[in-house]
């Protein structure tokens, strides 16, 4: 298990990350942590002939907010954000979801760019970032643009950044008053990657009534998938738990289809997510409640 | 006499160089010019070998030579047999070993095709890459119980069969307890396959002295010995001129005494041609594919009560899967079929199976070796028949044990070491009384199930129990040798693997010669050091070398106290071995180190008379006569969550005898860790094949070794009968912990389940399976959690 | 490409291929053989060490990525006098006999080290989350985190003593 040889690039900005992927287009990675793509090339499941190292770009290595979003550069490790203290003020789901993703050694290498690229639909961030309506600044030869996190996630493993591109940060709006949220999922081990999750963010209006949810559920589909059928269900209404139960049916049994693999079933995954579906609508909207939609 | 050293949980000698990171393993060591091998191995589980074609890989840069089976000329040879079967009447056997590169033939994934020799592993890797290998595949034998399917495939055709043994052992009439019987519960058992998982993968690093020609190999072996006495045999060398290495070890568990080893028998040959050391260090990936394995059975079983829950009779009918070759014989199956009988008086007992090949890795022991399946079958039979019968678990349980005064107590079938299987000594309801006390069970069943069912919580408690043979011959030896320095050495054949060796082994020195540990140095594993042997395995490093590490102090002991007598002539009896001295009581001025003694010892300054042997020094040999037997009870509690089916473990006790115990905290470590082997096989373990024979989860990412959040805190109890069979009174530990807990975990999942559930029959299970199997209760109209505990 | 790394306070360097793992520069280039390597897929933890104080697998970095960098193997735990100077944690885990092959000790004292910095009076449930991503197959746990519970009760959670 010993990677195969390839051409070693440090990029220590942008510009040079760039100027790294258009030289060597035909056969070139960003390497990032590399907690995902070092195991891939050990069992030599990937070969890339040049990679470009892009842990010395510093400039993508913060968390600050600007203009009313969470910005985070795609650089920055998953520890860091964990421990980040406007990630827990601003982008709570975010701050409860990060734990989830294997242990801290690893999340002392990965980044937050590298797991939003690799686009694994079992990861937690990609969820995340759908529930919560981020936005990705992409870069390439052709300049810059941000994509909404629902067009960021194409296809499995597979996003909007282009061979060519890389990913700049990721903007995540502020949690607004009256806004709840949940991360659950289940692992088989601590750590593990999940056999069902959902990243869940919700707020209610002045009234009490659902103003409006975004669900998005990992591990059954080719990346995260937003249950827009289960936040239809509850827009517009009061939340009770008939109400939860009828979005969580929603969400199982409209908005996915989910594979199978030898830790879950499609079957089981369904239920699954009918399961958590149903426990994080309830805490998010506990919280919604207490953290005061209607002061 | 300073305290006994015996049954003190005192600290490991081992343990500040393993702590610091000094203890050698293999992969450690470094050889000036050493070269590296790495292997091409099948991507098919079933092929004929068209050709291979090596020539791209010779020429890549850094690489040395290439081989294929072709390439061996005459060293091609299959392996031994390596147990033959045992005197069974009407037993069948149809041997089928490897050969150490695939010929003619693939048989399983992970089958070596050619051995690459480069500068570095990594060169060697991109070599291998450039072998071009012609194979057409052939269907894969899979699915056990259709190996012998008149069109399956035939995975060795020279035997015209996919059966490997079949063998049936029975005493008294089964039929006639059946027909008499007041109740007759039946079932169908599955137990699937898993891997040892030792942290250190296999490895090997051979080195050959063209001056001194002398070969010396460092190997992740638990049988160093018998590896050194084989390679010389095959590289027709002088044992002597063989030094088989077996260092600091990362967990064996069974799969690392196999022998041989496709690179055992190659890269020791291939050191010695090219005449420079090669190193093999296995990676994890392959491990799943090339070290052996374990488990693959289903039983159809039955047991035959009377109204009382009195066994009347067992039959067991049923198939192991030995995967592509059976070069360990019938030892898995033997083991299972004979510790199914368990600590309980069972008057019949008909039990008959089939040994399959399939196109998957070959089975060898592995901790456990079997004996968790027959302890599988008969503990749920038990829990089944309790429950049809309103009788309570435990007390069914208490009704069938052998009674305490029965020891020894002869099963009348034969046990693996070709021998009756005979408890030496045992008594059970104290051990059962003890843990239905620690798990709480009386206040779990009188009312805290409910209790926490009301809340909405389903708990499940399960209780069982278990026999081992352990420590079965045929035999260990040690050298104990006093050195002028006062160091005393100790010297035997067996490999250790962590559990602790060189500090029992000091302990049992130490307490004979009054010796403190710290001044014991104790060598396993090194052919160098010790010539006889047989290897770890079984449970049995303590209960075999130990004596003969006990016998031997005891050897230099007594030339101790007839030295000193002489010297200062008083009675041996009026002498004492203390601190490292030997003394005459109450008479500090005549009190001498051992080590001046042993300098006296020594003939050139004459205090050896003819007729003695020099120097403060011993050998001896001990092979029980046959196995010491450990036994114990298991019990845990559960909580399932209804709704997703996970499950933790919130509580598990263990009450063991495994006779008397030389060093309680290393005993205690080594059930946790077999709990913990055992939690895998029960909830988290699988190795899943697809209809072609591939292995689907062949690595740590997707075979689930659990981890601290899964592994509950353990808490342990002994009792002591001690084994009549051996000085020390001793049994072996090492297996115990995981051979219980897969029908403990069964037993406490259908308890939470409630009344209504299907019958929980198999090992592994996995939330998604227990979903599965709650969803036909729930269909069924029964409600997972019912208060009324299904198996109670 | 040539690496310098300062691994337990010596500067090290080597001319190495970008794609030599860091865990096989440390025990095979360095000599340093008490990094272990279980499965170079970055689940067993066997091969963890500190990277600038932080914990890694160091099977899942190459070693021209830890250029400049300052390493803390095991071997840099003990004070000066090796065996008989063991860390406390190291301490510890004799006490408690929280290893048994030895081969998922380095790992783990590298994984627990940096967390009791962090977090030196941890509950029983956070030791066992904290080393969820190291495998042993011999001690089932239990005694490893006793050990650590032994060494927060001691209340002395001392960092590394040469470095890190
Ligand atoms: C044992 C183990 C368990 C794990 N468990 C989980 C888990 O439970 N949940 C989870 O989410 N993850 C898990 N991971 C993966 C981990 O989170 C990775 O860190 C993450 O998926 C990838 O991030 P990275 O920075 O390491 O990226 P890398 O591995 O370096 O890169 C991943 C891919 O993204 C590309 N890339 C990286 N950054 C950029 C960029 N800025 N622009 C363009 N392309 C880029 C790379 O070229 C590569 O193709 C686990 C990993 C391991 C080893
Ligand atoms: S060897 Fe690095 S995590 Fe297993
Ligand atoms: S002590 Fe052997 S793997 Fe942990």
């Amino acid at each position: 298990m010993k990677p195969a040889p390839f051409e070693y690039v440090v990029a220590r900005s942008v510009e040079e990350t760039l100027a790294g992927l258009a030289e060597h287009a035909d056969d070139v990675k960003v390497l990032a942590g590399g907690q995902s793509l070092i195991p891939a090339m050990n069992f030599r499941l990937a070969q890339p002939a040049v990679l470009v190292d892009v842990n010395g770009v510093d400039e993508l290595d913060f968390v600050r907010v600007e203009g009313g979003e969470l910005r985070i550069g795609a650089v920055t490790r998953q520890r860091t954000v964990e421990r980040s203290e406007e990630v827990r003020r601003l982008a709570p789901l975010l701050h409860e979801a990060i734990p989830s993703i294997a242990h801290p050694q690893i999340r002392n290498r990965g980044t937050v760019g590298g797991s939003l690229v690799h686009a694994d639909p079992s990861a937690e961030l990609p969820s995340v970032m759908v529930a919560l309506g981020a936005r990705m600044r992409i870069r390439g030869p052709a300049g810059e643009r941000w994509v909404a996190a629902d067009d960021f996630f194409v296809g499995l493993l597979e996003t909007a950044v282009g061979s060519d591109e890389l990913l700049l940060e990721v903007a995540v709006p502020e949690a607004a008053a009256g806004a709840g949220h949940a991360f659950l999922e289940l692992q088989r081990r601590h750590g593990d990657y999940a056999m069902a999750g959902v990243a869940a963010a919700v707020a209610l209006d002045g009234s009490g009534r659902c103003a409006g949810a975004r669900i998005a559920l990992l591990s059954v589909g080719d990346g995260p998938v937003l249950a827009a059928g289960a936040a239809g269900v509850l827009t517009g209404e009061t939340p009770s738990a008939e109400l939860f139960a009828a979005a969580a049916r929603a969400a199982a049994h409209d908005d996915i289809d989910p594979p199978g693999d030898i830790q879950a079933s499609a079957p089981y995954r369904r239920h699954l997510v009918e399961v958590l579906v149903r426990r994080a609508l309830t805490l998010a909207f506990q919280r919604a409640d207490a953290s005061g939609a209607r002061a | 006499m300073a305290d006994s050293l015996i049954g003190q949980g005192i600290r490991r000698v081992e343990d500040p160089v393993l702590l610091t990171g000094r203890g050698l393993f293999v992969d450690d060591v470094h050889r000036p010019g050493m070269l590296h091998a790495h292997f091409l191995r099948s991507d098919f589980a079933h092929g004929i070998i068209g050709s291979i074609d090596a020539s791209a890989a010779r020429a890549h840069p850094g690489v040395v030579a290439v081989y294929t089976a072709d390439d061996l000329g005459d060293y091609w040879a299959k392996g031994p047999l390596l147990v033959p079967p045992p005197p069974i009447e009407g037993l069948v056997f149809n041997e089928a070993t490897a050969g150490p590169l695939a010929r003619g033939k693939v048989r399983h994934v992970g089958e070596p095709l050619a051995m690459v020799i480069a500068e570095s592993r990594y060169v060697a890797e991109d070599a291998a890459a450039h072998i071009v290998v012609d194979v057409e595949p052939l269907p894969a034998v899979v699915d056990i119980e259709r190996s012998l399917d008149p069109e399956a495939p035939l995975i060795h055709e020279e035997l015209g069969t996919n059966l490997a043994a079949r063998v049936g052992q029975s005493k008294g009439d089964y039929a006639a307890a059946a027909g008499g019987a007041h109740l007759v519960v039946k079932r169908r058992f599955t137990y699937d396959r898993g891997v040892s998982g030792a942290m250190e993968n296999r490895g090997i690093v051979a080195d050959w002295d063209p001056v001194s020609e002398k070969l010396t190999v460092w190997d992740t072996t638990q049988a160093p010995i018998p590896i050194r006495n084989g390679l010389a045999r095959l590289l027709g060398l002088m044992e002597s001129q063989v030094r088989v290495v077996a260092p600091f070890i990362g967990g064996g568990f069974g799969p690392k005494i196999m022998m041989f080893y496709p690179e055992e028998v190659l890269v020791p040959w291939i050191a010695m041609k090219l005449g420079r050391p090669v190193k093999w260090i296995e990676d994890r990936q392959e491990s799943f594919f090339s070290t052996t394995q374990e488990r693959g059975q289903v039983h159809e079983a039955e047991l035959a009560v009377d109204a009382e829950g009195r066994i009347l009779g067992v039959r067991d009918v049923f198939i192991h899967d030995t995967g592509a070759y059976d070069p360990y014989g019938l030892t898995v199956p033997i083991n299972a079929q004979c510790t199914l009988l368990g600590p309980y008086e069972v008057p019949s007992y008909e039990s008959e199976f089939t040994v399959v090949f399939t196109n998957k890795t070959t089975v060898t022991p592995v901790r456990g070796a079997g004996r968790q399946h027959g302890v599988f079958v008969m503990e749920r039979l038990l829990d089944f028949a309790a429950a049809e019968l309103g009788i309570d678990r435990v007390e069914i349980r208490r009704r069938n044990y052998v009674p305490a005064g029965s020891f020894p107590f002869n099963h009348k079938v034969l046990f693996q070491d070709f021998a009756d299987l005979v408890y030496d000594s045992g008594d059970y309801l104290p051990a059962l009384d003890r843990a239905v006390e620690m798990i709480g069970y009386e206040d779990f069943v009188k009312g805290g199930q409910a209790a926490a069912r009301a809340e909405g919580r389903h708990l499940g408690m399960g209780v069982v129990s278990y026999v081992e043979g352990t420590g079965i011959g045929p035999y260990e030896g040690a050298r104990v040798t006093v050195e002028p320095s006062g160091i005393v050495r100790v010297a035997t054949g067996v490999g250790t693997q962590g559990q602790g060796h060189f500090t029992t082994f000091a302990q049992l020195v130490g307490d004979v010669l009054g010796v403190g540990v710290d001044r014991i140095r104790v060598t396993t594993g090194d052919t160098g050091e010790f010539n006889w042997g047989t290897g770890t395995f079984a449970s049995r490093g303590i209960v075999v070398a130990g004596n003969a590490c006990w016998e031997a102090a005891r050897m230099v002991r007594a030339k101790v106290l007839a030295l000193a007598s002489k010297r200062w002539g008083v009675a041996e009896s009026e002498l004492e071995l203390v601190d490292g001295s030997v003394r005459v009581a109450g008479d500090p001025g005549r009190s001498m180190e051992l080590g001046r003694l042993a300098v006296e010892a020594n003939p050139l300054r004459g205090a050896v008379t003819p007729g003695m042997e020099p120097g403060l020094e011993a050998t001896a040999y001990f092979g029980p006569a046959s196995g010491a037997t450990a036994s114990g009870v298991h019990a845990m509690i559960v909580e399932v969550d209804p709704d997703t089916a996970m499950v933790e473990i919130l509580k598990y006790v263990v009450v063991h005898d495994c006779g008397e115990v030389v060093n309680p905290v290393i005993v205690e470590g080594q059930i946790h860790g077999g709990v913990a082997h055992g939690i895998g096989n029960a909830f988290y373990e699988q190795l899943v094949y697809d209809d072609d024979g591939q292995l689907l989860n062949a690595s740590f990412m997707d075979y689930l070794i659990p981890t601290a959040t899964d592994v509950p805190s353990i808490e342990t109890a002994h009792v002591v009968t001690p084994s009549p069979l051996n000085p020390l009174g001793v049994k072996g530990v090492g297996e115990a912990g995981s051979i219980p807990t897969g029908a403990a975990f069964a037993q406490a999942v259908q308890d939470a389940l409630g009344s209504g559930a299907p019958d929980v029959c198999e090992i592994p299970l996995s939330p998604n399976r227990l979903w599965e199997i709650m969803e036909v209760a729930a269909r069924s109209g029964a409600r997972p959690g019912h208060a009324e505990g299904g198996a109670s | 490409m040539i690496v310098s790394v300062n691994i337990n306070g010596v500067d090290r360097s080597a001319d190495v291929e970008p794609r030599l793992l860091l865990s096989d520069f440390i025990r095979h280039h360095v000599e340093l053989t008490g990094t272990h390597v279980g499965c170079e897929h970055g689940v067993c933890g066997a091969c963890t060490v500190l990277v600038d104080g932080r914990a890694v697998r160091s099977c899942l970095m190459f070693a021209v990525q830890a250029d400049s960098c300052e390493v803390t193997t095991v071997e840099g735990l003990a004070g000066e006098g090796g065996e008989a100077d063991l860390h406390p944690l190291q301490e510890a885990f004799r006490e408690k006999h929280g290893l048994q092959c030895g081969f998922c000790t380095p790992g783990m004292l590298m994984t627990l080290v940096p967390f009791l910095e962090e977090n030196p009076s941890p509950t029983e449930r956070e030791v066992r989350e904290a080393i969820s991503g190291n495998l042993c197959r011999c001690t089932g746990y239990e005694n490893i985190v006793r050990a650590v519970m032994h060494r927060v009760e001691q209340g002395l959670t001392g960092e590394a003593r040469a470095h890190g």
